[in-house]
């Protein structure tokens, strides 16, 4: 296998509401089986899927947000999150299932532009 | 490092992703708006004209000739570069690429 790539995922949308978050957290974990340099970016109303204490049982579908607690099994250890999503929500860390690392407007652009793939969700 | 070509499909009425990509983009990087996000480039609304506007103190913005036909639009905001096929596989191969879904 040729060197790794940088592949960023960025979610952006609330869970449940569409597919989107569900098919971006799947598409991480089937690339992470490919030992590239995956990292996650949290954005917007992305932020939601990360919410603590989802409970999907009355909607019939699975409660995908334990999932990204395991993502660190899969050497997937690079989470960011925008703090002004965060902000805005209401939200802080301690409302998350996992602790992304806080990143902010300038630091954002910079990681994005840094990834050879960039697959927003 | 190559530029991130952003791409977004979207018209600005319906989600924001033109107000995501113009605060999480590197200046300098360049946007094409495709499919209903050409409907925004339309010379008219004084909303998009700010908007994109805006965005093109520090981006070159771009947008698809066939998409725009498609819709009808025949005059672009002033500063937008109209492109074709030929030149989207250009930018493309000159860039890498972002494609907000």
């Amino acid at each position: 296998m040729g060197k790794s790539k940088k592949i960023m995922f960025i979610m952006r949308k609330a869970p449940y509401g569409t597919i989107y978050p569900f098919e971006g957290l799947e598409s991480v974990l089937i690339m992470g089986a490919y030992e590239q340099d995956i990292s996650l970016l949290f954005i917007d109303d992305g932020v939601y899927t990360l919410r603590k204490g989802m409970d999907t049982s009355a909607l019939g579908i699975k409660n995908f947000s334990p999932t990204f607690k395991a993502l660190e099994g899969y050497d997937i250890n690079k989470l960011y999150i925008d703090k002004d999503s965060l902000d805005i929500r209401g939200m802080t860390l301690d409302d998350l299932v996992v602790q992304p690392e806080l990143v902010d407007e300038e630091m954002i652009p910079e990681l994005i532009e840094e990834q050879d793939v960039v697959i927003p969700f | 490092m190559r530029n991130m070509l952003h791409i977004i499909n979207r018209s600005p009425f319906y989600t924001k992703t033109v107000d995501t990509v113009l605060k999480f983009s590197k200046k300098g990087s360049p946007i094409l708006l495709i499919e209903d996000a050409a409907a925004a480039a339309a010379a008219g609304s004084a909303l998009c004209e700010a908007k994109l506007g805006n965005i093109m103190r520090d981006h070159p913005i771009y947008a698809l000739k066939e998409d725009l036909e498609a819709r009808g639009v025949h005059k672009v905001i002033e500063g937008i570069k109209v492109i074709d096929y030929a030149g989207f596989v250009e930018l493309v191969e000159k860039y890498n690429t972002c494609s907000w879904a």
